[in-house]
C-alpha cells in the first residue's frame, strides 16, 4: 500500500524588530534553507485569517513562536482547534487558526505549537540572544529530526516527558552560519561583538 | 470594568479594545448620577521607531519601516521608498516601476479592507453590535455565514500573494527600492493573478452591497453614532481623481470647502502641525490655519470619498456616485459611513489590479533611476487608515539622521476620541452599563480601523498611567507602571 507523504506547514511567526520575538521568523528561515521534503515553510509577523486556508492544505502544521516563559530551550505540543475569543486585533492565536480551518475548510489538520523560549522583547533590535540563538539551535535540530521521522504526536509525547533527552548533541561550533542571516545580530567590525540596534531607557 | 470611587464617581475602563490593532485603553468617568463626564481613548502600546531608523543607511530603511506594523508594512515600505527616492533623485519612475508599485499597494489595500471588513467589522453588522460576545466575532461569523467568511479569508489571501509577488515576500519585502523597484512581473506570475482576478471582483461587489444595504437601511440609527462634522484630508491626483498611491494634500471642512489645496506633500509642515497633549502619548495633528481647536480632521476611506473629485475606475466611481448621493453631495460625516466608504475603496482596488495585470509595462526591465541627491525628502501614501507621512533627513554619509512618522491612526487621534465620546454619552450614561453596551463604544473605534501599535513613538520601556479626574480636572489617582 502506498503511503501518501506527510505534508508538513511550518510557520515561524514574530516581529525580527523585536529582539527575540523574531525567533519564529529566524527559525522558519533556516528550516526553509534546510530543504526538508514535504515541509512548506511561511514565515509572517503575525498570524491571520488566509493562514486558515494554508493550514487546510496540509496534514501538519507546526506554529513557531518565540515563548518569553515557557519551557527553555524550547516546547512543542499538540493542540486542538478553539474558539478562542482572547484573539483581540488583527492578529490570530494558533488554536483560533486551526478551527477556521475546520471550520470553513473542513480539515483535519494536525496542530502544534514549538515555543521557544526568549528573553529579550520590549527593545528595539534585530538581533537575538545569546541564549535565544542557542535554543534556536536546538529548536532547529529538534523540527529537522521530527520533519525526518514523521512521528509529530510521539515527539511532542516525548517532549513533553522531557525536551532535553530530545536534543542531540551539540557539536562544536554549530551555531556558525555559513551565510549572513538577516535575522541574526549584524557583527561590529572592530570589536567582533554583535550589535544591539536600540535600547530602552 | 467598573470601579467605584471614593468620591461617588465610577471609572469604566475597556482594556484592551477588541478587534483594533495593537493595544487601547479607554477610560470613561461617570458622576454620581451615572452620566458620562469624560472619556477618552488611550494609546499604550509603544513604539520607538524614529530613533530606531537614526544612524542608518538610508536604503536599508524602506525594509526596516516595515517592523513598524504587522499589519501595514507594506504602506511604511512604500512611503520610506517615496521619500528615499527623492534622497537619491529618483522620484521620476520608470513605468514598471511604479505600477509594480501601484500593483504591490492596491493589492495591500485589498487584503487589509477585506480583513477589516469580514474579520473585524461583519460581526458588528452581521449580528449587532450588542449581541452575545461569544458569537460576536469571526468564529461566529464562520459558523453562520460560512461562504462570506470563505471570501474573506480567500479575498485576504490573494491581495497578501500580490504584496509576496511584487514586493518579493511577505515579510521583509524588498521590492521598492530607493529610484524604483528591484524586480519585475513575470508573465507565469501575472497569469496566476488573471485567473482569478474576476472571482475577486465579484465578491467585492458582494462585500460592497452588504455594507451600502446594511448602512442605507439603517441610516436613521447610524447617523447619530458617533458621528460629527469634521474637516477631512486626503492626497488627490492633480485632476482631483482618487489616487491611493501619490499626489497633492487636499483638505475639506464638513461642507465641502476647500481649506487647502494640491499642496506639495513636501511642504506639509507649513499645513499640518500636531499638538502633545499631557494624557496621551499618541498626538494630535491639526491644520496650521485653523488651530488646533478648529483644525482636527479626518483621514482614511471616508475622508477620500469625501475629498476626491471623482474616481478613475469605473464601477467604484458608480458607488461613490451612490454614496455622495446620500449627502446631497456634501461631504458625508457619518462615522459609521466609513465601512460603505473602505468597501467602495475596496472595489476601486480590485479594479486597478485588474487593470495593471493587463498592462505590458510590468513585465519591463528598466527597473530604477537616479539623479541629483538630496539631504531631506518626505514620502506619502495613503493607506488603507489614511495619511501616511513619513519625513527623512540623511547626511553626507548616508546615514538617517532624522525621521519624522505621521501615522494614519495619528491623523484620527482627535475624530476616534470624539467618536468615544459621543457614543458614551448618547448610550452609557444613566443606564446599567452592560458588555453590550459597552461594545457600542468599540464599534465607533473600530469604524476608524485604528492601527494603534504604531501610533506612538516615545523609546523606552513606555510608563503605563491612568489617571483619574474628577469633573473639574482635580487627580483623584495616579497609577504608573514601567
Amino acid at each position: 500500500m502506498n503511503q501518501q507523504p506527510v505534508k508538513v506547514l511550518l510557520i515561524g511567526f514574530g516581529n525580527p524588530g523585536r529582539l527575540d520575538d523574531g525567533l519564529g521568523p529566524a527559525l522558519a528561515a533556516q528550516v526553509e534553507r534546510l530543504g526538508l521534503p514535504g515541509v512548506t515553510v511561511e514565515s509572517d509577523y503575525q498570524l491571520c485569517l488566509e493562514d486558515a486556508e494554508a493550514v487546510a492544505r496540509h496534514d501538519v502544521v507546526i506554529f513557531a513562536d518565540a515563548d518569553a516563559s515557557g519551557a527553555d530551550p524550547f516546547s512543542f505540543r499538540p493542540i486542538e482547534p478553539a474558539r478562542s475569543l482572547s484573539f483581540s486585533t488583527h492578529s490570530l492565536r494558533p488554536e483560533a487558526v486551526l478551527d477556521l480551518a475546520r471550520q470553513l475548510f473542513g480539515a483535519r489538520t494536525e496542530g502544534y505549537i514549538l515555543g521557544i523560549r526568549g528573553y529579550a522583547f520590549n527593545e528595539y533590535g534585530e538581533s537575538l540572544t545569546a541564549q535565544g540563538r542557542a535554543n534556536l539551535a536546538a529548536a532547529l535540530a529538534f523540527i529537522e529530526r521530527v520533519c525526518r521521522q514523521g512521528s509529530f504526536a510521539q515527539f511532542a509525547a516525548d517532549v513533553e516527558k522531557g525536551v532535553r533527552s530530545l536534543l542531540p548533541e551539540r557539536p562544536e561550533g554549530c551555531f556558525a552560519q555559513k551565510t549572513p542571516d538577516p535575522f541574526l545580530p549584524r557583527q561590529d567590525s572592530s570589536s567582533g561583538e554583535a550589535v544591539v540596534v536600540a535600547s530602552g531607557t | 470594568m467598573v470601579a467605584s470611587l471614593s468620591n461617588g464617581m465610577k471609572k469604566i475602563v475597556i482594556e484592551p479594545v477588541t478587534r483594533v490593532e495593537g493595544h487601547g485603553k479607554v477610560t470613561i468617568l461617570l458622576d454620581e448620577k451615572q452620566q458620562v463626564v469624560q472619556t477618552r481613548l488611550h494609546i499604550v502600546e509603544f513604539r520607538g521607531f524614529e530613533r530606531f531608523i537614526q544612524g542608518r543607511p538610508f536604503w536599508e530603511v524602506p525594509v526596516l519601516v516595515q517592523r513598524l506594523c504587522g499589519i501595514c508594512p507594506v504602506s511604511h515600505h512604500l512611503a520610506a521608498a517615496k521619500a528615499m527616492d527623492r534622497i537619491v533623485g529618483g522620484e521620476k519612475l520608470t513605468p514598471t516601476a511604479e505600477k509594480i508599485r501601484r500593483l504591490m499597494h492596491y493589492g495591500q489595500m485589498f487584503q487589509s479592507h477585506a480583513l477589516h471588513f469580514f474579520h473585524l467589522c461583519s460581526p458588528d453588522l452581521l449580528f449587532g453590535f450588542d449581541a452575545d460576545v461569544a458569537i460576536r466575532n469571526v468564529i461566529g461569523v464562520a459558523a453562520k455565514y460560512p461562504d462570506l467568511a470563505v471570501q474573506g479569508v480567500m479575498m485576504r489571501k490573494y491581495g497578501q500573494e500580490v504584496i509576496k509577488a511584487t514586493a518579493g515576500k511577505k515579510i521583509h519585502g524588498t521590492g521598492a527600492i530607493p529610484g524604483g523597484v528591484n524586480k519585475n512581473l513575470s508573465v507565469q506570475e501575472r497569469d496566476v493573478f488573471l485567473k482569478d482576478i474576476d472571482q475577486m471582483v465579484v465578491w467585492s461587489r458582494g462585500a460592497l452591497k452588504i455594507a451600502k444595504d446594511y448602512t442605507t437601511q439603517n441610516l436613521q440609527k447610524l447617523a447619530p453614532f458617533g458621528s460629527f462634522d469634521s474637516n477631512h484630508m486626503a492626497l488627490v491626483r492633480g485632476d482631483g481623481a482618487m489616487d491611493l498611491y501619490d499626489g497633492n494634500l487636499r483638505a475639506i471642512d464638513a461642507q465641502g470647502n476647500r481649506i487647502f489645496d494640491q499642496i506639495d506633500c513636501q511642504k506639509y509642515v507649513d499645513y499640518i502641525a500636531e499638538e502633545v497633549r499631557p494624557w496621551s502619548y499618541m498626538k494630535f495633528p491639526f491644520i496650521k490655519s485653523l488651530g488646533p481647536e478648529g483644525g482636527w480632521y479626518r483621514v482614511g476611506p471616508l475622508a477620500r470619498i469625501n475629498a476626491v473629485d471623482f474616481i478613475d475606475t469605473p464601477e467604484a466611481e458608480a458607488e461613490r456616485k451612490q454614496f455622495m448621493a446620500v449627502t446631497n453631495g456634501k461631504p458625508n460625516n457619518l462615522t459609521m459611513a466609513y465601512h460603505w466608504a473602505r468597501m467602495i475603496e475596496l472595489l476601486h482596488a480590485i479594479e486597478k489590479i485588474k487593470a495593471l495585470l493587463n498592462d505590458r509595462d510590468l513585465q519591463g526591465t528598466d527597473l530604477v533611476v537616479k539623479g541629483e541627491r538630496r539631504e531631506e525628502a518626505v514620502g506619502m501614501i495613503e493607506a488603507p487608515r489614511g495619511t501616511l507621512i513619513h519625513h527623512y533627513r540623511v547626511n553626507k554619509q548616508d546615514q538617517v539622521v532624522m525621521a519624522n512618522l505621521i501615522v494614519s491612526t495619528t491623523h484620527n487621534n482627535e475624530p476616534m476620541n470624539r467618536a468615544v465620546q459621543k457614543v458614551a454619552k448618547d448610550y452609557l450614561s444613566g443606564v446599567e452599563i452592560t458588555e453590550g453596551l459597552l461594545n457600542h463604544v468599540e464599534v465607533a473605534i473600530r469604524a476608524y480601523d485604528p492601527c494603534l501599535s504604531c501610533a506612538t513613538h516615545a523609546l523606552g520601556r513606555m510608563p503605563l498611567t491612568v489617571e483619574l479626574l474628577d469633573h473639574e480636572g482635580r487627580v483623584l489617582d495616579v497609577k504608573s507602571r514601567g
